[in-house]
């Protein structure tokens, strides 16, 4: 995960500052995880998010989303439902439209279930 | 065809910023899972999701395996004047499935 | 996993004797799921199992079989005519004999009426039509008859429910009548209503009937499980659906 992230944002350091990614801290079920991530933003022309990227931590690969949102969002706020393998870290990162990088992480414990299918 | 549901006001007023939810059947094959032969079972996703509004992308989304089957997704835009959304999915197969909704923004 | 059931299980042998779940104790799964579940059950815009009670609408209104009938043909605007149907079934089939759950009675309309092939238990299309009908009957009480022909039916599902099977020697009762509440593993014991059904389970990760889950349940206790449609698939349905008389029902519920 730390390789992706660095890919993406390079030499910056995120501050970690105005997103926040919301997940349950404890989930019954790995396959339906509800994650909304939302930037503090006034999202004009000249000042907004261009794009969120999700990451984890233990899944086989760190990608989970890519979210371009812009001006014409309103509000910087997406939710959607993620699959966990195990228990893990989840980390946002926002890139605005001047290139600065900001990010929140969030951790989510998954417990097994006892009856399964197979 | 894959069912979808879409959920959008009829009508808004102006400059509103307005919520729009979606959901899409499809099974999300990660691609990591193996069948009861030990074989594994080949990856088969949406991998994308974009909204257009009277033309104009306004949101669109890259998704990975990690994201759940039966993707959900929820997003806003502002509403500027009375036109049609087109909402489309993109598979691994390269194929894309569109649905339109109209709005009336007075 | 097998070691720690194993040693839950031991103790679940050790407890006790068969104590049915109290009338006024009664639960629905919902109220054991934790609150993200609940939530994606509650919003018809976030449930996934709407996919399929959307699905099932544009079904009611396809022509199919030589009779080119839709279901809207014969019995109009489902909203009126399948509310309070969902609730009444496994119901009694003069013409069999015997009690047919509602995916039964669905492809008897099918083969009959419409003179169709029938639908493949546990297919799209078959799940789509049955969440769209029970979901007609969302909010109403459970209400299956207690006429005196299905008596040997239920006593059978009785039976069976109450039955220890499978390599863990296990019976239904065990776990969701005398140990509901507490957990195994991950997850809390639901008391095992049927109120939600078919269901969006999250391990499945798709919408699935009583049945589906009934046969999951009876490989987790290492039983060969029963035939689709077998009858006594259909005894416990009706039997569950008994225990769980003036219980709203939910479909389509979801589940972890």
């Amino acid at each position: 995960m730390n390789k992706a992230i660095r890919d993406l944002v390079g030499e910056a350091e995120p501050q970690q500052s105005k997103v926040k990614l919301e997940l349950p801290s404890i989930v019954e079920n790995g396959n339906a995880v509800p994650l909304t991530v939302s930037v503090e933003s006034p999202m004009t022309e000249a000042d907004h998010v261009e794009a969120i990227h999700i990451f984890n931590q233990k899944n086989p690969q760190p990608y989970v989303a890519v979210f371009h949102v812009g001006p014409r969002a309103g509000k910087a706020r997406v939710s959607t439902r993620i699959r966990l393998a195990d228990s893990q870290r989840m980390v946002a990162i926002a890139r605005l439209n001047d290139g600065s990088f900001w990010s929140d992480s969030a951790d989510v414990i998954v417990t097994l279930a006892a009856c399964t299918e197979q | 065809m894959p069912r979808v549901l879409i959920n959008l006001p009829e009508r808004a007023t102006r400059g509103e910023i307005i919520e729009i939810r979606t959901l899409i059947q499809h099974p999300m094959e990660t691609g990591y899972r193996l069948d009861g032969n030990g074989a594994r079972i080949p990856r088969d996703i949406i991998n994308r999701f974009a909204c257009t509004y009277n033309g104009e992308e306004v949101f669109r989304a890259e998704l990975f395996p990690a994201i759940a089957a039966n993707p959900f997704i929820a997003f806003s835009t502002i509403a500027t004047r009375s036109g049609e959304l087109i909402f489309s999915w993109t598979g691994d197969d390269g194929q894309t499935q569109i649905e339109s909704r109209h709005i009336i923004v007075e | 996993m097998r070691i720690l059931l194993g040693a839950t299980l031991a103790l679940l042998a050790a407890a006790a004797m068969a104590a049915e779940v109290a009338p006024e104790q009664r639960r629905s799964g919902y109220d054991f799921a934790s609150p993200q579940v609940r939530a994606m059950q509650d919003d018809d815009t976030a449930n996934p199992g709407m996919l399929w009670v959307s699905g099932g609408e544009s079904l009611w209104t396809k022509k199919a079989g030589l009779a080119a009938l839709s279901c809207g043909d014969c019995h109009g605007d489902a909203r009126t005519s399948m509310k309070g149907v969902a609730v009444r079934y496994p119901a009694f089939d003069a013409t069999l004999g015997r009690p047919i759950d509602l995916e039964q009675r669905i492809n008897l309309c099918r083969t009959e009426h419409q003179r169709a092939g029938p639908f493949g238990r546990e297919g799209e299309d078959l799940l789509a039509l049955t969440a769209f009908v029970a979901n007609k009957s969302r909010g109403l009480p459970v209400a299956v008859n207690e006429s005196p022909e299905l008596k040997p039916f239920s006593e059978l599902g009785d039976k069976l429910f109450h039955r220890r099977e499978g390599q863990l020697n296990l019976s239904c009762s065990q776990c969701h009548d005398d140990n509901w509440g507490k957990r195994l593993a991950g997850n809390v014991i639901p008391q095992g209503h049927p109120t939600g059904y078919p269901v969006y389970r999250l391990e499945w990760q798709s919408l699935g009937s009583l049945q589906r889950r009934l046969h999951n349940c009876m490989t987790g206790a290492r039983a060969d499980p029963y035939e689709y449609g077998a009858p006594e698939m259909v005894a416990l349905e009706l039997y569950l659906m008994e225990r769980a008389r003036g219980m709203k029902i939910e479909t389509p519920a979801v589940r972890p």
